[in-house]
This record gives structure tokens, sequence and C-alpha cells, in this order.
């Protein structure tokens, strides 16, 4: 049984850790990025972003002063029991982003739509998101919380098959020259694309592909790992930078995930985690050892199946 | 490959002199010194259109409005926990802007993205007034060093944390980038034109939907198709 009291004190020290620590698969992308930027203003603001990096892990205080919206992924191992059960475990994770927005301090971003209610905690109707898959032959939960800035950087087009790889190129431009001037979309970032499911699997897949993958990262598929590459590459070759400058700074890295859709469509949807790509994951035991790390690794063989059954030994073979 | 050449660098008053605000170029980093105000859509609307009074005097106080909401929190004694702080996006506030000059004085607006060269032309030229853009975004915890006191915080039960009118102290706060001139040149519009000229070649092999969207027709009875 994991105690509900260390899910809690676990999660107030990820909402930490995501505001405060820049992950190390972004920071390397980035200053790779910075290795090759040549234009004057656009290498300046990055290097100005790895010494904001370096002050907020030494000050610990959070690296961006808009911390995003924080919420939840929640992988819970097919043989874990919680103490409280999922109804504890929601209530454990409202607490630790009340919590923790209140110590840190966080910027209280959430209010409600209309009458702009503010509870200065980042919880309210709907808020914080919390999401769960399951994982076989595990008796573990895994938490991982993303803060992710909400305004600019992501849109959603219902495309056909007859738009093709072409259209899909062109919707992905799009988003990143409308977003990108003006540095709205705060690139480089880590572009994620969802294609097919249905209108909203096609944006939970793309914004899981730009929150929980790290760079570096390749779909599985080698065409489509190949289109993501791509992509990156097409990214950095429109000739905008960070803050829209002149430059070849807008990618870090492109990730694809796709869903299964309708016959007659091919959804699609893009995303952008930005210069604070906040994201903190811990797996938790019954016995109480916690394991802190940055990468998700949420796209397991298991959430990709594609298969009625689930067979672990079959798809291990085909892996193999 | 050229290595990229560092911009000037030059520290300006919160309440600055015309003959300073005249010589900062497009593109100069400048570093703050004085006291800025926070001030966004619920402060314009309890000021512009609630008809609210200042609870501050401006622009002897102040000079510079930042487009912000920290990440801060205040301590039940009253005291303050200011973590990092960095800019909202402008763009949105340019139907408030000409009447809040009238009010405030401001001679330094401070924000992310800027705002058009109209709206420079319109409201920020004829108030000698310069837009001087946040640096990422965000360098929130280099801004928040160079943050040395909460000096006030007003509206806080109207507006709540994230909307409240923040008076804060500040000592060479930065970076930020001189995004307007005195003649309401723009800075990000210099880099638009600049990059316009590459973005078609980019779009080479791509094809417009098959399926338009409005907006890429603004004629409402014309089909999608």
């Amino acid at each position: 049984m994991i105690p509900l009291d260390l899910i809690q004190r676990t999660a107030e020290v990820l909402m930490e850790k995501a505001a405060i620590e820049i992950p190390q698969d972004y920071l390397d992308g980035l200053k790779a990025t910075a290795a090759v930027e040549d234009g004057d203003l656009s290498s300046f603001v990055l290097q100005a972003m790895l010494e904001n990096y370096e002050a907020a892990k030494e000050d610990r205080r959070a690296m961006c002063g808009d911390t995003g919206c924080p919420r939840w992924y929640v992988k819970m191992g097919n043989e874990a029991r919680l103490e409280g059960g999922p109804v504890g475990l929601e209530a454990a994770l409202r607490r630790a982003t009340a919590n923790a927005t209140n110590n840190i301090p966080l910027r209280p971003n959430r209010v409600h739509p209309l009458w702009r209610t503010d509870h200065d905690n980042n919880v309210g109707i709907n808020a914080p998101e919390i999401e769960y898959a399951f994982e076989p032959d595990s008796d573990w939960i895994e938490l991982t919380t993303v803060h992710k800035g909400g305004l600019f950087g992501t849109d959603y087009r219902m495309l056909f098959p007859s738009d093709g790889i072409e259209g899909i190129k062109r919707f992905y431009l799009d988003s990143l020259v409308a977003f990108g001037k003006r540095g709205l979309a705060c690139q480089p970032a880590i572009i994620g694309i969802g294609l097919g499911g249905s209108k909203d699997t096609c944006m939970v897949l793309g914004k899981r592909a730009a929150c929980l993958r790290t760079v570096g990262d390749r779909n599985p598929d080698p065409k489509i790992a190949a289109l993501e590459e791509e992509l990156k590459e097409l990214g950095n070759s429109i000739g905008m930078g960070a803050m829209g400058f002149v430059g070849k700074s807008m990618v870090v890295d492109c990730h694809i995930e796709v869903g299964y859709c309708h016959t007659g469509g091919m959804q699609m949807s893009v995303h952008a985690f930005c210069l604070s790509s906040r994201r903190a994951v811990a797996r938790l035991y019954a016995n109480g050892r916690v394991e802190y790390r940055t990468d998700p690794e949420w796209f397991t063989q298991y959430q990709r199946r594609e298969t009625v059954e689930w067979n672990a030994h079959s798809h291990q073979e085909e892996s193999a | 490959m050229e290595r990229p050449q560092p911009p000037r660098r030059i520290r300006l008053s919160t309440n600055p002199a015309p003959e300073a605000l005249a010589e900062l170029k497009l593109g100069d980093v400048v570093y703050l010194d004085g006291v800025i105000y926070t001030g966004r859509e619920g402060v314009y609307k309890m000021a512009l259109e609630d008809g609210a009074d200042l609870p501050l005097d401006l622009p002897a106080e102040s000079a510079a409005n930042f487009h912000c909401s920290p990440a801060a929190m205040q301590r039940e004694d009253g005291t303050f926990n200011l973590g990092a702080v960095t800019a909202t996006a402008s763009f949105r506030f340019t139907k408030w802007i000409g009447k809040w000059f009238a009010k405030s004085g401001a001679k330094l607006i401070l924000g992310k993205g800027g705002m058009s060269s109209a709206d420079y032309r319109a409201h920020f030229v004829p108030n000698g007034a310069i837009y001087l853009t946040t640096v990422g975004y965000g360098t929130g915890a280099l801004l928040g060093r160079g943050v040395k006191k909460v000096r006030a915080l007003h509206w806080r039960k109207e507006l709540g944390l994230a909307q409240a009118m923040w008076v804060i102290e500040v000592e060479n706060f930065g970076p930020f980038i001189v995004e307007s001139d005195l003649e309401g040149n723009s800075l990000f519009e210099r880099e638009n034109a600049k990059t316009a000229a590459n973005i078609a070649k980019a779009y080479e092999g791509t094809r417009p939907a098959v399926l338009k969207r409005f907006g890429e027709t603004d004629d409402r009875s014309d089909e999608l198709i």
C-alpha cells in the first residue's frame, strides 16, 4: 500500500523541481542550439536564458515568472494499491498544488474563465488537470507534473488524407510562423504534434508529445522518426530564432504521436513546450522508496499498443 | 561562422529624463533602477473603466508600468515572498494604453512582445514614452534577483494576487531590450521584415489545406472548400 502522505510530500517536491530546475535533456538541447545560432539578438537571448537557469537553481526560485498551469500525469502499475484509493490520490495532488503555489511561490495563474475568480492557489473547477494511464506487471505509481504555459503556440486543424505530408508541413509552418513572431511561443521549443485520433485525443496526443518526451527521443516507427527529424530541420530553416529575431533557433526537438482516426480524416495538432519546459517525475513504491527523474517515459509499448489483446511476451520479441 | 555580436548594455532610471530615452537605440539592452509597478487588464479596468482613484502618485513614484504578474505570495504577517517575475504579452492591452498614458504619465512600458508601431506612433510618441521588452521569454529568475523590495500591494482584494498592482523597488533589474524608440519604430517589426524574405522558401513544397477556414477568406458568404 502506497501511503497518502508520501504521495502528497512527493508531489510537493515535484512541483518545486519542475518550477526551478530545467530538465537536463532540454538544457543540453538548448546549448546545442545556442552553439550554432549566429543571429546577434537571438544569440543574446539564448545566453540570457542559460544564465537564467543557473540563477533559478542557485536561488531556488522559479525559472520563469509565468509558472504556467500545473497539471498531473499519473501512471499506475496494474498491481499498485493506494491508501485512500484514487479519490485520496486526487485530494493529495490538489493539496500539493495549492501548498506548492504558496511555498515556492508560483504565480496563481488559474482563474474562473468568466468571473476571473482567483483562489490564489492554482486550484479550481477542473484544475489542476489529472490524467491517468496504467502499466501492466507493476506495483508502483508514477507522478509527473508539467507546468506548461497556456496562451500561445498551440493550434488544431482537421486535415484530410488528400492533404498529405505537404498539408502537414503547411500547418506546422503556419503554427510556428504565427506564434514565433515576437517570440510569443517562447521558442526555441519542444514541438509536439498529434496526428489522428479524434479532435480531443489529437490535442491530448500532441500535448503529451511535447511535454512527456525528452529532447533526442524518437518515435519507434522509423518513418515517423524520420518525419520528426525533417520537421525539426524545417522549423529551424524558417530564419526565425528566439523572440522572432533573425536566427535559426525555433525548434529544440519535434515529437509526433499518432492515434487511429476516422478513415476520412487526418486530424493534426501542434503544441509548443517553451524555454521553460517544466516537467518532473517520481516513481513511488509501496515500501516508501521514491525515485526522482525528468524523463516521464510515458510512451511505453503498452501505451502505444495497436492490437486487441496485450501480450507482453510477444511485444518483447518483436522489439528484440 | 561569425561570432554573434553582443548588444550595448545601459543602466536606466525608472523615471528617465527625455535625453536618456533619446539616446536609446533599438536592440540596446537595458537594466533598470528605481521603482516599477505592475498593471495589466485588471488594473486598467479598475482605473480606466470603473474610474477608481490611483492608489499611488504617478508618475512621481514611478514612470515604469510592467505588464506582469509576479510569482509571489503575501505572508500572513503582511510581508511578501517574491520569487520570479516575467512579463505577459502586451498586444492585448492596446485598447487601454492611450488612456493609461494620460492618467499615469508613464515613460516606460515593460512587457512581452511589444505593441505595433501604429500603437507607438499613436500613443507612445506623443507622451515621450518607449517600450522595453523582456528577454527570452522569460528570464524570471534574473529579473527576480533585481527586486530589492515590495513597497506596496494595491487592489489585492479586488483583483487577486496575479492582477493586483505590485509596487516594487528594483536595482540593476533586467535584462530588457529596447523595442521602440522615441520616433515609434519597432525592433520586432524591423526583424519581421528581415525574416519575411526567407519564409516563402520554407513553405516551398507545402500545400494549402483542402478545407479552408475563415481568416483564410474574410468573406463570410464564401464556401470553404
